[in-house]
């Protein structure tokens, strides 16, 4: 794979994250680890309470210092950043590392214009005039595909649609050139055409500007068309991950099969009715110690009440007690439908 | 209409059903705009069938829902449910139709009172309705939550003990409540979390089943419509672009709407394998839309006569229909 | 944008007229009490009680009567009070005006700065003790009835300390004209400013303080510090300034009643001759015109500052002006 040639961007080890409750300490994310590489996708995909937001945000040093606790290495460039101080942080959020909001409704302040907003995070980084930081900004608008930028440069937030706020901001997170972008539900506020309109153009300017991209999304369709690697996060942890066409075409995990399973297929058969997961996701106060998906697994052993081990199979690995011998088979009975392309 | 429908009376009938909206409306005379939400739509829903109802945000689905259950006053037109004409009927004489059609909702918790247990609110929509009294009333409640697979236990419980899948559950168990023919559900499974949402799906159908009921089911989500739906009306600002059959529909889209909406959906199968349409631009205005065919701004194939001339909806086959002047194969 | 100002004028002259037409009804239409008794006085002979009708049309249909005040009240301007004969309405409402107006508009800069202060200090220090010490104190403000505060405020200003160096500036109570006697006029209300001030820097630094605990949880604030802008930045030019749209409501109307005359109480503890005091008086008295033309002038801030309220809104709320 030349991926793996390209030099390594981030490296997240062991990340844990805990809140202070009034019932003490929750974990919400435990021992997180993964690579980006540079100009690579990385798709984080779960559902709401898996703790993919919350990675995310600790990672960027974005949580609430008073009630959130943060353990582990993480490593970007070089440099660590969870040991450095709020100013060297500040100084690489906004400039190497970008971040492009779910709901672009709420992600623009919205007393002032795009353009305002676009000059202000390039003035942080950069001793650039008003003038010129203005012009970047069109230039950037123009580049996310806004059809009259020097005119959309002096509108409000309100007075666009929800496209073309996410290309706002986006055009904003892209302003410095960073080399990573994260983008938390980039798309899950956005109509289904206007959401195939980003995706392109998330997919453009991974091309033009060559930055790597942590996507995080609860839509397998969204991974499957835009993602290298995925990692599949369940309860707080890592449960899967691998290169994206590894993972659909041989998910390891029975919650990975579960996921698959869920979503209804736009071709082919209809099912007289679908395979879900039964029960419900675990909020942070309710993982159990051992496997988190144990109570909603089909496959759950006994052995399932400790940790499970890391199985690997190549550039793939899952958390999950079941071994190369039998997971074959248990897999074609969870997803009867795979496809053989 | 295939012989099998056209043989069957619908159950509920819309004629050029309009909705129309005003807005930014002052003082000042001549001020405020009319919004065409639901534009002389006619849809028939027969009994047992399941009408899907897709279109992004703008096209006016949640509105036309609404205006089917009368929830809204409709501006113009005719609505017929079960052999009675509904389009003036006031509260008074909704009530007996209230019985029989039901509307469940995308945020259930918003429709529950926090302060009450999911048992008296479900034992006074019986109470309201007089559909059981004394002892029965409990009994039936019962067999409500076994209904909607939710354990007897939870009628003693809050709003807030549960989580939003089991909320969605209390929600179509009050809709259930009444014994009605038709459930007109909008967005029913688009807050949940996938799997959970394939669990609420899945009750639909076994419901469906059950108790012999029809449904109009309002979603953005394609993939989820053609799972539950034996046909589908595609709406796009305000109109209905193309209803046919699910299978029909989906594998031989006939209008460039449909098509371009069918292909725009990510699919964990098709990864670089699919030549996506990608529309320009975005839904206009439901304020201004585009003279002639509503879709003609956006459409890949639109010509002269498509800007000048809007497109009525007009059977091409069996079950088909679409309002396009050329419709694709 | 014309219509609106008009619209915005209707509304207004629609509004006092209201008020005007309530107040008239109120005290010259309740049955069984007879202004022109009350009028002559208690041992008036019928004829004089007569007279008085006589005089201010008492005896004609209630709209002419009302029509008859107002005249008096706006277009003529010679409607006297009841209670004194002979002492004029609209010139005793036109010189208590400056007064009040100095005294509110005093305090309103005090209590904006305080507030403001207050509230962002508090919300960036969430949850420490110096957050907890400003609620607290806060909550004392709100707590100090004004008239009490004011009365301690002028004992140790007037008695106690006022021979020390600390207060030996302060001048007697009462009120110097801005225009005869700027630095009297300043030395003479700084106290009052104060006092009345208290009460609002409390109340505003507590609603500014859960507004911008609100403000951070949005959105925007984790764009703004995601874009890598200093928390001071992110403070005053994103939370700050999207929270001042319900802070301006509240001013407004605060503002617009206290020059309205509810600064009573502070105005009767610093023997300020203003419109508050004015009202207070004319309802001791039952000064019926007094009270209609007090009433009037209160009406008519409340509404101006609610149009002012709407214009700072455009100005400030992108959201709200018109495409």
């Amino acid at each position: 794979m030349e991926q793996k040639d390209k030099p390594i961007l981030l490296d997240v080890d062991g990340l844990s994250v805990s809140f202070a409750t009034d019932r003490g300490p929750v974990r919400a994310v435990s021992d997180v680890s993964f690579r980006v590489h540079e100009g690579e996708i990385l798709s984080i995909v779960g559902e709401s309470g898996s703790g993919k937001s919350v990675t995310l945000l600790s990672l960027l040093g974005l949580h609430d210092r008073k009630t959130t606790q943060v353990q582990g290495a993480v490593s970007f460039r070089g440099q660590h950043l969870l040991d450095l101080p709020a100013s060297r942080m500040r100084a690489i959020r906004g400039k190497e590392i970008g971040l492009i909001s779910q709901d672009p409704m709420t992600a623009l302040t919205p007393v002032y214009t795009i353009g305002w907003q676009i000059a202000e995070q390039i003035r942080a980084h950069e001793a650039i005039s008003a003038r010129a930081a203005r012009k970047r900004a069109i230039e950037l608008l123009g580049e996310v595909g806004l059809s009259n930028p020097g005119e959309a440069v002096d509108r409000y937030p309100h007075q666009l649609s929800g496209g073309m706020r996410q290309r706002a901001v986006i055009a904003m997170a892209l302003s410095c050139n960073p080399a990573l972008l994260v983008a938390d539900e980039p798309t899950t506020a956005l109509d289904v055409t206007v959401q195939a309109q980003v995706l392109d153009l998330i997919l453009r300017l991974r091309k033009d500007f060559g930055s790597a991209i942590i996507l995080i999304t609860h839509d397998m369709g969204v991974v499957a068309e835009v993602a290298d690697e995925v990692a599949v996060m369940y309860a707080g942890r890592i449960v899967e991950r691998g290169r994206t066409e590894q993972l659909f075409s041989a998910p390891m995990h029975p919650y990975t099969w579960g996921l698959m399973a869920s979503i209804p297929p736009l071709s082919g058969a209809r099912l007289p009715r679908l395979r879900s997961i039964p029960g419900m996701p675990p909020t942070p106060e309710t993982i159990p110690p051992g496997c988190g998906f144990a109570p909603r697994c089909a496959f759950v052993q006994p052995a399932c009440a400790e940790p499970p081990p890391l199985h690997r199979a190549g550039d793939q690995a899952a958390l999950c007690i079941i071994d190369d011998t039998e997971r074959p088979a248990l897999r074609r009975a969870a997803l009867p439908l795979e496809e053989t392309p | 209409m295939s012989a099998e429908t056209s043989a069957a009376t619908p159950l509920l009938s819309a004629r050029t059903l309009t909705k129309n909206f005003t807005v930014g409306k002052t003082l000042k005379p001549g001020s405020g705009r009319t919004l065409h939400a639901v534009d002389a739509i006619s849809l028939d829903v027969y009994p047992a069938e399941t009408l899907g109802l897709v279109g992004e945000s703008g096209s006016g689905k949640s509105t036309l829902g609404r205006c089917l259950t009368r929830l809204y006053d409709i501006t113009s037109g005719q609505l017929t449910f079960d052999g009675a004409d509904i389009t003036k009927a006031g509260t008074a004489a909704l009530k007996p139709v209230r019985r029989k059609m039901q509307m469940i909702f995308q945020d259930p918790s918003a429709s529950l009172n926090p302060r009450r247990r999911i048992r008296d609110m479900l034992a006074e929509v019986l109470r309201v309705h007089s559909i059981r009294e004394g002892a029965a009333v409990n009994a039936r409640l019962e067999e409500l939550m076994e209904l909607v697979g939710l354990r007897r236990e939870y009628l003693d419980r809050y709003p807030h003990e549960f989580s939003g899948g089991q909320r969605q559950r209390i929600g179509i168990a009050r809709a259930l409540a009444v014994e009605p023919k038709l459930i007109v559900a909008d967005e029913p499974v688009s807050a949940l979390d996938v799997s959970v949402q394939a669990q609420v799906v899945n009750l639909f159908g076994d419901l469906r089943e059950k108790l012999n009921l029809t449904y109009v089911f309002i979603a953005h989500d394609l993939a989820v419509v053609r799972h539950v739906s034996t046909r589908v009306a595609v709406m796009y600002l305000g109109s209905i672009v193309e209803t046919g059959e699910t299978e029909a529909l989906y594998s031989r889209p006939h209008h460039p709407y449909t098509e371009a909406l069918l292909s725009a959906i990510p699919q964990p199968h098709n990864r670089g394998r699919r030549e996506r349409i990608l529309l320009q631009g975005e839904i206009p205005s439901p304020l201004s839309p585009p003279a002639g065919c509503k879709f003609s701004s956006r459409c890949p194939y639109a010509r002269d006569i498509c800007r000048e001339v809007r497109p009525p909806l007009t059977a091409i086959a069996s079950g088909r229909e679409v309002a396009c002047h050329f419709p694709l194969e | 944008m014309v219509f609106a100002v008009l619209q915005r004028i209707g509304q207004m002259i629609f509004v006092m007229f209201g008020i005007s037409a309530l107040v008239f009804l109120i005290f010259f239409a309740t049955p069984g009490s007879d202004p022109a008794a009350r009028l002559a006085g208690r041992n008036a002979s019928p004829e004089t009680v007569e007279a008085v009708r006589k005089e201010f049309g008492f005896d004609r249909p209630l709209p002419v009567q009302y029509a008859i005040m107002m005249k008096r009240l706006f277009i003529t301007q010679d409607l006297t009070s009841f209670v004194n004969r002979g002492y004029k309405i609209v010139p005793a409402v036109a010189s208590a005006a400056p007064v009040t107006l100095s005294l509110v508009a005093g305090a309103a800069i005090l209590w904006l700065i305080g507030g403001v202060f207050v509230g962002v200090v508090a919300a960036l220090t969430r949850d420490s003790w110096i957050d907890r010490g400003l609620m607290a104190l806060a909550l004392i403000g709100v707590s100090m009835p004004v008239y009490w505060l004011g009365e301690v405020m002028n004992l140790v200003t007037q008695s106690r300390f006022h021979d020390t160096w600390l207060f030996s500036w302060v001048p007697a109570l009462g009120y110097k004209p801005l225009l005869v006697d700027p630095v009297g006029w300043f030395k003479t209300l700084i106290i009052p400013w104060f006092t009345l001030a208290v009460l609002y820097i409390g109340i505003y630094g507590r609603v500014l303080r859960a507004n911008l605990v609100e403000a951070y949880q949005e959105d925007f604030i984790r764009t703004a510090r995601a874009k890598g802008l200093s928390p001071a930045r992110v403070m005053i030019r994103h939370a700050l300034r999207t929270s001042l749209i319900p802070f301006v409501t509240m001013f407004g109307l605060d503002f617009g009643v206290l020059v309205g005359g509810a600064a009573l109480l502070t105005e009767v503890v610093f023997s300020l001759n203003g419109v508050g005091r004015l009202t207070y008086q004319a309802l001791l008295n039952l000064d019926l015109p007094m009270i209609l033309g007090t009433v009037m002038y209160a009406s008519f801030f409340v509404v101006l500052a609610n149009a002012l309220v709407d214009v700072v809104y455009v100005l400030i709320d992108p959201r709200v002006r018109a495409d």
